[in-house]
């Protein structure tokens, strides 16, 4: 489940990579949402998966010396959790800003939307 | 210890309060400028607290240290707050005469304290997590700003800024989840021990580029400068000066806080590479500034340039270099705030900061290029100005590192500086210029935060010897941090 996951999380760096370099607002701002999702699938794996276990110490395992596997890491869920919701407004931002670079440049191609040179 | 989360909450308070208000522009003024004030009043109270009871820690919510989160300022904290007080309340009052009153219907001052509010919480605090969303907080209302009242140029600066920002965020949440996946903890102070037990060579190696590079974006070390002089020159001057004091310097005290915590050997592969980024960028900088035409243009890259000086106590990682460092920061946030200041007075006289169409202003404005000459000439470094003292203690540490190829750059770059500097002031008030009346009256209001920041930049020059004693001090606590180890876990 480890190898499957860290194979999505360098897939969507990868991905977003590819998108930001082919110079397009659109791509960009897609390439930018997938790398940030990758670092979230990547906090996710790096920090340990426990399978079908909530993040609460349950009443049998209290007292148990080794609490390894017990009960799922709450830190990493809540890192994620924030992580989203800061992507989701700057994403939001950013599809604003897009668009209205778009309107006023009239093209999506990043190097054409220069602006004026001093 | 609330004095601790006040720096915090005062803007945020603020804030809250200037986005419900109605839009009358007294009220708001009023309102802004007493919650940048309180800011300082909370920081100068905080810093005289440190300085002489030791490092201050909050459990907030009293969880205990590895648990929740915790706000501490240690000497280096509490100053570096002190100067967001000082660059608040100075961009404040000069908003309120040089920004155009559809800005500020557009939530303008409730954004600068948002930002404010970033910043303090960066400075202060005790987590690495923590640290991201406050870099967050600081980011979305920089880009806010960035784009408020969009025209066509500063919609691409805007957008070439948000997106190099967004991959700067994505590079520090990849070293977070990497750091927390190998230690199980984001406390600094407890990553400081469990990383130490837990380290890796393959991991350290990787983490220390991920976190280099996503501190050096923000703080705008070669070869990750060029976003900055591409954007910064587009806002108004009060945001430029906003920015260029704050947004660059919380990445160079998030290198401090990071480096000195994970990365202690002082022989490691990190700091040489730091070395030389830092060179690099103090040449590139100042060969950028000599390149340009504009103002505002080659302060953004006499910024970028200067930020290597700040670095070089960094890669050093000896008290007497980082003490420099720190004295550096404090001289060049109180100086390049006020240029952009100053940038904003001449934007306001003659409408325009191309140095083409300036010149004449010593004939139709004496004064101002004497207040002019103040933080110039201490940007470039003449003496008895901070900057001289500044960029002598980097040299001197240079030298007693036995870095000679070093202090031979820094001198240079100094040389530089002085040439970039005495070009500006000349061509924009010494030069024969254009014999035209002023554009638009300057008012009362605008010169008093320039006047203020030049007066502080002299104090600043005599009261070097405890300043820099101080900084000194404080780079100690820094390469020693078993004080902030134990001041924010309990007696160990």
């Amino acid at each position: 489940m480890e190898l499957l996951l860290a194979v999505v999380a360098g897939t969507l760096y990868a991905t977003g990579i590819y998108l930001m370099l082919r110079r397009r607002l659109a791509q960009l701002i897609v390439g930018l949402s997938m790398i940030a999702n990758g670092s979230n699938v990547l906090i996710f794996t790096a920090a340990g998966l426990t399978r079908g276990k909530p993040p609460i110490i349950e009443e049998d395992a209290v007292g148990m010396a080794n609490l390894d596997g017990a009960f799922a890491d709450p830190v990493p869920q809540s890192l994620i959790l924030t992580a989203i919701v800061i992507g989701f407004g700057v994403l939001a931002f950013s599809l604003v800003l897009a668009h209205r670079v778009h309107a006023s440049a009239a093209t999506d191609d990043i190097d054409a939307i220069k602006p004026e040179p001093t | 210890m609330i004095l601790l989360v006040l720096p915090i909450v005062i803007p945020f308070i603020t804030a809250i309060v200037l986005k419900v208000l109605p839009y009358r522009p007294r009220l708001l003024h009023g309102v802004a400028f007493a919650g940048a004030l309180g800011i300082l009043v909370a920081a100068i109270t905080l810093l005289v607290r440190v300085e002489s009871q030791g490092t201050q820690v909050l459990q907030i919510g009293g969880w205990p240290a590895p648990f929740g989160i915790t706000l501490v300022a240690d000497l280096l904290s509490a100053m570096l707050v002190v100067m967001v007080g000082i660059i608040a309340t100075a961009v404040t009052a000069q908003s309120f005469a040089g920004v155009d009153p559809r800005r500020e219907q557009l939530g303008y001052h409730t954004l600068i304290h948002v930002l404010l509010m970033g910043v303090s919480g960066a400075f202060l605090t005790g987590d690495l997590f923590n640290l991201y969303v406050w870099y967050e907080v600081m980011l979305i209302a920089s880009f806010v700003l960035m784009a408020l009242h969009r025209t066509r140029d500063q919609l691409h600066a805007a957008f070439t800024y948000v997106t190099i920002n967004l991959i700067a965020s994505a590079f520090l949440l990849t070293a977070i989840g990497l750091l927390y996946g190998q230690a199980g903890t984001l406390n600094l102070a407890d990553l400081s021990i469990a990383w130490a037990q837990r380290r890796t060579p393959a991991l350290d190696g990787a983490l220390a580029m991920l976190f280099l590079t996503a501190f050096g974006i923000k703080a705008g070390l070669f070869p990750l400068f060029f976003w900055l002089p591409a954007s910064y020159h587009a806002p108004p001057p009060a945001i430029g000066a906003l920015f260029a004091g704050l947004l660059t310097k919380v990445g160079v005290y998030s290198m401090i806080r990071v480096f000195s915590l994970l990365f202690r050997e002082p022989d490691a592969i990190l700091y040489s590479f730091l070395l030389v980024l830092s060179i690099v960028t103090m040449i590139v900088g100042l060969v950028g500034a000599a390149a340009q035409r504009d103002f505002r243009r080659i302060l953004a890259f006499n910024l970028v340039g200067h930020i290597g000086f700040t670095t070089v106590g960094i890669a050093l990682w000896t008290p007497f270099a980082l003490g420099a460092s720190i004295f550096y920061i404090l001289h060049h946030m109180l100086v390049i705030s006020n240029l952009y200041l100053l940038s904003g007075l001449i934007l306001r006289i003659r409408r325009t900061t191309d140095l083409g169409a300036l010149g004449g202003l010593y004939r139709s404005r004496p004064a101002l290029s004497i207040l002019a000459m103040i933080p110039i000439f201490s940007l470039a470094g003449i003496p008895p100005l901070s900057g001289f003292l500044a960029k002598l203690a980097i040299v001197a540490s240079a030298i007693q590192a036995n870095q000679f190829i070093l202090a031979g750059v820094a001198l240079t770059v100094g040389l530089m500086t002085v040439l970039s500097m005495a070009r500006l002031w000349q061509e924009v008030f010494w030069k024969a210029g254009p014999d035209e009346p002023d554009r638009s009256p300057l008012g009362r209001v605008m010169p008093i935060p320039v006047i203020a920041l030049a007066t502080l930049t002299l104090a600043l020059t005599v009261a070097a010897r405890p300043v820099f004693d101080l900084s000194t001090r404080a780079a100690e606590q820094v390469l020693d941090p078993q004080g902030y180890v134990q001041a924010v876990l309990g007696v160990d």
